[in-house]
């Protein structure tokens, strides 16, 4: 657990970057610390692991005020990431994973050990990669390494200065699934430091808004999208901060029950009269194990071709992980405006509709309504 | 390999053009200069370059270094001015004023190229240590190294080429200004060849000048592969990756 207390940092130029700041990010907590370019989050983030000597107030790691601790214990013990990555070029991959390991003085065979298994947790195959120099690697590849060398011996904190920021949009998108997926089961204390808001909202299971040094508003992404506590923290967020709100949704957290579904070997006929009791638009067809096949409509239904050859077949299909806000946009390019989900198996297990979206956004307009009506943007 | 050939081929001309005018034994009624003597003069040569060398990299090094560190990097720009200015100052010039002062002989020259070796070296190592990329050093720092392995992990071992190549390019042009030492009565190569000026004779001046050339061509090409051999490997795949953007 990290605990700031009336943290404050005046530069020797007279600048006052972060001004009596309380925060207290808990244990296994993804913390991300947001604002603006020049609102204090960065030199926060640096002062936890006293990069930057703090001027006022304390910090505490666990109960303990780092600096009655050694600068250089202390900041091994804590996994350090930047956006530039900063990988040794004269150093090997594994080389340059191990260097907290290497500053502890493990033995070599066990350096190299857990570099691999390093390796193979964010992803890289340790046979190929694991003797190469960094300028042999992509951007994005660099970027793992950097993820991978922060978590080099197994520090219960980690913090991250925009890992994700200087690589393209896509392996971004990318690398910031998997590392949830990582942080889903290694659970570190993470401080990580952004000024994108998406990121902020897929990342951080709480966001501390950040201001000229000052702490707007430090709460979970919903609270914050649905009540922003003030003008400030209405814009950062954006006008579209209701639809933002999807993001943090997946599709196995609204969707529901496909209405009918049918089996490939059924009778075209009883599926018509079936459909047009209950004047359902469509049906889904799925073989015996549950495999999706396609949408079946009313009108396609004929007495002498089989259902499987009348049936419109899906263009596009979801997993139970789909954000929201994708799940949207695919409803679009789906055939029929309603989107089947899968899980992994490639099994049938709802539906979602434009129908379920709008309800889902609604409610979070009328948690919004308790907040006082400012006049917009 | 390319590189060497070349260099064994040139060293190989030299040396028998000195082999050649050496085996003439007299022309007209000067004798030439013996083997022994060549041998004794190049022996002394690289002596007065060595002693010199040797000199500015124990002091040019920590000097470039310390002008890096924050506490001290406000005398940079005055250091780096004045090595400067100093450079522009005619070899010749410097080294009769050192002479002047220090009194003639071995030391006066062994001190006056010191000062132009150490240009070069400090110039180098402060560019060195500054060219290697700030996040690195953050990364390092941030993940716990102390100051010193910092630097003796991270920032020397990038540095090291271009304080290698800084090295290199003094000691070359040393063998050359040497020669000019010989004026001051330090002795060497250049002995040879201000004796066969002063008389007009061709023969005796290619004794004292090829080998000069042909010093200065070997030191190259060791310390060129000095160089090679102390650059870190993850550099080299480096610069051999950014060649092929090109």
């Amino acid at each position: 657990m990290i605990k700031l207390e009336h943290v404050g940092k005046t530069f020797s130029d007279g600048t006052e970057a972060v001004k009596n700041l309380d925060l207290e990010i808990k244990e296994g907590e993804f913390c991300v610390l947001l604002g603006p370019s020049g609102c204090g989050k960065t030199t926060t983030m640096k002062m936890i692991n006293r990069l930057i000597p703090l001027t006022s107030g304390k910090i505490y790691i666990d109960g303990v005020d780092i600096c009655k601790l050694d600068q250089n214990e202390l900041r091994r013990g804590i996994g350090y990431a930047i956006q530039n990555i900063g990988l040794f070029p004269h150093l090997t991959v594994w080389q340059n994973i191990a260097t907290v390991p290497m500053l502890k003085k493990w033995p070599k065979t066990k350096q190299r050990k857990r570099a691999e298994e390093l390796l193979e947790l964010v992803g890289m195959e340790p046979d190929t990669f694991i003797d190469r120099y960094p300028s042999e690697l992509s951007g994005g590849q660099q970027q793992r390494v950097g993820v991978a060398r922060c978590l080099g011996a197994d520090p219960p904190i980690l913090l991250m200065d925009e890992p994700f920021g200087a690589i393209d949009p896509i392996t971004r998108n990318k690398l910031q699934e998997e590392f949830l997926k990582i942080q889903a089961k290694i659970k570190k204390t993470i401080a990580f430091v952004t000024h994108d808001i998406n990121e902020a909202i897929k990342m951080g299971d709480r966001i501390a808004l950040m201001r000229a040094g000052e702490l707007v508003q430090f709460a979970d992404p919903a609270t914050l999208l649905s009540s922003p506590k003030d003008g400030f923290v209405r814009d950062f967020v954006g006008a579209d901060r209701v639809l933002k709100g999807l993001r943090l949704l997946r599709a196995k957290d609204v969707m529901q029950e496909p209405p009918l579904t049918v089996k490939v070997g059924e009778n075209p006929m009883r599926v018509k009269a079936l459909m047009e009791k209950d004047r359902m638009r469509w049906a889904m067809l799925t073989e015996d194990e549950g495999h999706f096949l396609g949408w079946i409509t009313c009108d396609d239904l004929q007495e002498s071709k089989r259902i499987r050859d009348t049936i419109t077949p899906p263009t596009i299909t979801a997993s139970l992980d789909t954000p929201l806000n994708e799940a949207l946009s695919m409803m679009f390019d789906s055939a029929i405006g309603t989107l089947a989900i899968l899980d992994d198996d490639e099994r049938l297990v709802g539906v979602l509709s434009f129908e379920i979206i709008r309800d889902v956004l609604g409610q979070q307009v009328d948690e919004a309504k308790t907040e006082p009506c400012g006049e917009g943007q | 390999m390319k590189r060497y050939v070349t260099v064994v081929l040139l060293l190989a001309l030299l040396l028998g053009v000195t082999a050649w005018m050496t085996s003439k034994g007299s022309v007209g009624i000067f004798r030439m200069f013996s083997a022994m003597k060549i041998v004794g003069s190049t022996l002394r040569h690289l002596q007065i370059v060595a002693a010199a060398e040797a000199l500015a990299i124990l002091i040019g090094i920590p000097v470039g270094f310390l002008t890096t560190r924050r506490a001290s990097r406000f005398i940079s720009p005055v250091l780096i001015g004045i090595a400067n200015v100093g450079q522009t100052v005619p070899t010749l010039a410097f080294i009769g004023i050192a002479g002047v002062i220090l009194g003639m002989g071995y030391n006066a020259a062994v001190i006056a190229l010191f000062v132009y070796a150490l240009l070069p070296i400090i110039r180098n190592t402060y560019a060195g240590i500054r060219s290697v990329d700030p996040a690195v050093k953050e990364a390092a720092q941030g993940m716990g190294m102390s100051k010193w392995q910092v630097t003796s992990r991270v920032e020397l071992p990038l540095a090291r080429p271009v304080i290698m190549a800084g090295i290199r390019t003094s000691c070359v042009v040393n063998v050359g200004t040497a020669a000019v030492a010989g004026m001051i009565g330090a002795g060497g190569l250049g002995v040879l060849i201000m004796t066969g000026l002063a008389v007009r004779v061709m023969p005796i001046v290619i004794q004292g000048a090829a080998p000069t050339a042909a010093l200065a061509i070997a030191l190259d090409a060791l310390l060129g592969g000095l160089e090679e051999w102390m650059t870190p490997r993850g550099l080299k795949v480096m610069k051999k990756a950014q060649w092929q953007l090109q």
